[in-house]
């Protein structure tokens, strides 16, 4: 649908309720081999179910055109060059989606004995034992379901470890250019968020985590590289900081798509870390997930993690569900498996080298779009940059055009938007991630759509405060979405 | 390399671009810092040889298909439609992330929308969110939330809770510092015991937490429950993750439930070891300001056109940070999608349909069951497709010898309960063949006798 592309067929399509038609079964259940039961001889009569007002009844056709016809609206990965900083927009291979689809690994009960799935606690097992090796941990906990499930994971650790040495802690440090996701975190585990602001590089200064750091401080959360794209490089000396008060470093492991095989964060005093399956080992988002979110940690902190724990004795795996100084746990049964096996799968393709070829070409090609664009757009921080860059629309304010404009009207070249006023240190923040997985023809594009954009700014910016003009719907009115909400469908 | 699309020529031009003499140069990472030697990794495979070791993996798991099942206790072998994996197989949906922009995003937020208005409508509430992790972490958070709509600290979990459950609630107040207490089940009945309730239910308690069916398989009397907890100004919090029973039983909302969760796992996605599954939240609309999670809304364009985008994001934490109503972030978008296309293609008479057949075929194989000398059905309660029954020997041994005749005949609850130490939990679906079930009385009769 670009510039460069067709505009294609974009059909309406009602809500599922309004193609409704009473009594119509798409998928009928089975037949009944035994004898029907009466509920109303079984169950007490004020516990049986009344019609269900306008749920949907539908063809299997229709619903396939309806589900289909909503896919067509969507832009994913496979619709083109995605680069969602933050959220490492790499290639999901299709080999991964059939891999967690073998029956012998998608049709095992969580409750079946363990001697009945022993490849699935091999495969778990295996995969704790990769990403330690990645990050340099001495154990990892596959149970948390997505990244801010790891944070808190993390961070009922370190308290219950303070806890269990007699002497609680109530604080948590965390820069201003961190996810929202960690102050949230934090809270949720009962921490007080001390913010520290980076220096006028994008870095954290020892100083400044020096000024906080006490020994009612838990630990510092630093996602490294941070959001502006730039490796802590104070990193060691902070993480001597936080040790020498007794506290722990942890790290957000959102941009660890920068530095598999280039560093060894528990080498430089990173005592846990919470990995995203969902990003830097090519799970698909989904569309908002499901993700995983295994945690990582340094011995200190193993009593603590969740349980059960995958145990490997005389070659048998069990799992090991007496642990008296675990967390608990934060979730029914063992974590995303299926989320692991494409996890397992891309790590086993890629192996050790491919892993860090990976993060080398994600550095390299975000470098190339940090070059070639710091002259047309402003650079929040001219640094050499990781995975990501980060730009804003401080250029283009004098046009009346923002952010949001150019977002938006990269839509209508055909690329989704980078993400937008994030982080929030940067006004107007534009963070670009290409990933590795993309090639330098695609960039080129993008390249050539966004000095494009900048000269619309210029000369037309009606065209960007139109944008998009090409997609089902254009800009929709989200402060009427929240002031008269309308969350679901009522029939009339 | 897989997946990393240069060759030598364009990474020596990209090089070249940013005025890199090689890869190290350009890697703004201090001496210091950086890893020493190699990764020690496995060496990378082709597609082939993965998928040969990971088929290897996978025979050496037994599937439900392999042996019969009996298993659920919040986990249950459903049929799939084949359109279910078809849809959500579409890349479109399942390669995109959360919609932040709605203009080419409005396929994701039009289905979660008619999710949203699905699971209202299966439990009875005004406003449902786009997900939760599962149930465990949903109810996890039905408790955070009851906590600030009420302003007071005790939760009361009913001790027919699953409780992996309740342990996943113990987790999550910690950091609030905890205040959770339990309330035991009837022995007789299987459900929670009402004389317990009176004395533990007071002014501190911010909601009562009730699984429905529970974790036993009985039908809790929501409603009285539910007025028990009103009476003393406490909400009440309906867990369901049987969601087939919703074709049958009154809905949460209508029996008096302030908040309903639960997963909904049972519709659309696989077993797969555990997850991922689908957490749900639905309650009345005076609460949708203390709802965590994903909310998607119906508005309009510029144009005019009926559009569709997230919304009520003041409560979440990209923008609220610490005063969140939850750190959640990523939910389970697809496994949504998944239990919406199921849903779909079942429609409310197929739903209604597949509901009885359930409840028929649990009450086919209960009665089998219990006819067995040394089986008894444990508790006195209706139930809907699972129920307990209480053995004469020893479970574990009884269940081993199970599968050596090809059943899966249970959950032995001893772990979880030691006072039921004679008890499985025993769970049929419309997977489950008369044939199975005869196989499996006759195997429990032989293996009691």
């Amino acid at each position: 649908m670009g510039e460069n592309g067709v505009k294609g067929l974009l059909l309406d399509e009602p809500l599922i309720f309004e193609r409704s038609s009473e009594g119509r079964v798409g998928v009928a259940p089975a037949e009944f081999d035994i004898p029907e039961a009466d509920p109303k001889g079984l169950l007490p009569a004020g516990l049986l179910r009344d019609k269900i007002d306008g749920f949907p009844e539908v063809s299997e056709m229709d619903a396939v055109r309806h589900y289909t016809r909503l896919s067509q609206w969507n832009f994913g990965v496979d619709s083109g060059f995605y680069p969602l900083g933050s959220c490492t927009m790499k290639y999901n291979p299709k080999v991964n989606e059939v891999a967690c689809r073998l029956p012998g690994l998608s049709l095992i009960h969580p409750y079946e004995p363990e001697e009945l799935v022993q490849g699935a606690l091999e495969l778990m097992y295996e995969l704790e034992g990769y990403l330690a090796e990645i990050s340099g941990m001495d154990a990892v906990t596959l149970q948390p379901s997505a990244g801010a499930h790891g944070e808190l994971c993390g961070l009922l650790m370190m308290a219950a470890y303070f806890k269990d040495k007699g002497r609680a802690r109530t604080k948590i440090i965390i820069p201003d250019t961190a996810h929202g996701t960690n102050p949230a975190s934090s809270h949720l585990a009962g921490f007080k968020v001390v913010p520290v602001k980076s220096d006028g590089k994008g870095a954290l200064s020892v100083e400044a985590i020096k000024a906080v750091m006490d020994e009612d401080t838990a630990g510092l959360m630093v996602t490294n590289p941070n959001t502006i794209g730039l490796f802590e490089k104070n990193i060691k000396e902070i993480a001597r900081v936080v040790h020498s008060k007794g506290g722990f470093l942890y790290c957000d492991g959102a941009n660890l798509n920068a530095l598999m095989g280039i560093v060894n964060l528990g080498a430089i005093g990173v005592d846990l870390i919470q990995f995203n399956l969902h990003k830097t080992f090519s799970t698909p988002h989904g569309g908002g997930g499901p993700g995983s979110g295994p945690v990582g940690v340094k011995k200190a902190l193993e009593p603590f993690l969740p349980a059960p724990r995958i145990k490997k004795a005389r070659g048998k795996y069990s799992l090991e569900y007496v642990r008296p100084k675990s967390i608990g746990r934060l979730k029914a049964f063992y974590g995303n498996f299926s989320i692991m096996v494409r996890a397992y799968a891309y790590i086993r393709r890629m192996g050790g080298e491919g892993l860090k070829r990976a993060s080398e070409t994600a550095i390299l090609n975000a470098n190339y779009i940090k070059e070639q664009l710091k002259d047309t757009y402003h650079l929040a921080y001219d640094e050499p940059c990781m995975h990501e860059s980060v730009f804003s629309d401080k250029n283009l304010l004098g046009y009346g055009v923002t952010t949001m404009d150019v977002a938006k009207r990269l839509i209508d070249y055909g690329f989704h938007p980078p993400t937008v006023y994030f982080p929030l240190v940067v006004h107007g923040a534009i963070m670009i991630e290409p990933t590795e997985t993309e090639t330098k023809e695609t960039m080129d594009k993008f390249i050539e759509a966004m000095k494009s954009i900048a000269e619309e700014a210029r000369t037309n910016p009606e065209l960007l405060k139109n944008a998009p003009i090409k997609t089902k719907v254009r800009r929709v009115d989200e402060t009427r979405a929240a002031r008269e909400p309308v969350l679901r469908w009522v029939k009339k | 390399m897989p997946y990393i699309p240069h060759t030598e020529k364009d990474r020596v031009r990209l090089l070249k671009a940013v005025g890199a003499g090689n890869i190290d140069d350009l890697i703004a990472v201090p001496e210091n810092a950086r890893l020493k030697g190699e990764l020690k990794l496995p060496k990378g495979l082709t597609e082939q040889e993965l998928t040969r070791a990971l088929k290897e993996k996978a025979a050496r798991n037994s599937t439900v298909e392999d042996y019969s099942s009996f298993l659920g206790a919040g986990a249950y072998n459903h049929y799939i439609p084949a359109v279910v994996d078809s849809i959500i197989s579409r890349s479109e949906f399942y390669t995109s992330y959360t919609p932040y922009q709605p203009e080419i995003s409005q396929g994701t937020l039009q289905a979660i929308f008619e999710y949203q208005t699905i699971v209202c409508q299966l439990t009875g509430m005004d406003v449902a969110n786009a997900s939760l992790y599962d149930g465990a972490s949903a109810v996890a958070e039905a408790a955070l939330m009851a906590r600030r709509i009420t302003g007071r600290d005790k939760v009361l979990l009913s001790a027919a809770l699953h409780p992996e459950y309740r342990e996943t609630v113990r987790s999550y107040l910690h950091g609030a510092g905890n205040h959770v207490s339990e309330v035991m089940y009837c022995t007789e009945a299987g459900v929670t015991l009402p004389a317990a309730l009176d004395s533990a239910l007071d002014s501190d308690t911010a909601c009562l937490v009730i699984q429905y069916p529970n974790f036993f398989g009985s039908i809790e009397d929501l409603k009285s429950l539910a007025e028990k907890a009103h009476a003393q100004g406490a909400l009440l919090v309906a867990v369901t993750n049987e969601a087939v029973s919703f074709g049958l039983l009154a809905s949460p909302g209508s029996l008096g439930a302030d908040i309903a969760v639960g997963d909904n796992q049972s519709f659309g996605n696989t077993l797969s070891y555990g997850g991922p599954y689908l957490g749900f939240m639905a309650t009345k609309t005076k609460f949708i300001r203390q709802m965590p999670g994903r909310i998607v809304g119906e508005t309009v364009d510029i144009d005019g056109k009926r559009a569709f985008c997230l919304t009520f994001s003041t409560r979440e934490q990209h923008i609220r940070r610490e005063r969140a109503t939850s750190n959640i972030c990523t939910n389970h978008g697809l496994c949504a999608l998944a239990a919406s296309v199921h849903m779909v293609s079942l429609g409310e008479a197929g739903l209604r349909r597949l509901a009885l057949l359930n409840l028929s075929k649990a009450e086919y194989l209960k009665k089998a069951l219990a006819n067995i000398s040394g089986v008894e059905v444990a508790f006195s309660s209706p139930t809907f497709n699972e129920f307990t029954i209480k053995i004469s020997k020893d479970p574990e041994g009884v269940l081993k010898g199970l599968l050596k005749k090809k059943v899966m005949g249970g959950l032995n609850i001893k772990r979880f309960y030691p006072a039921l130490d004679k008890h499985i939990l025993v769970a049929v679906t419309e997977m489950n063949t008369k044939d199975e079930m005869d196989s499996f009385a006759e195997a429990l009769s032989k293996v009691l006798g």
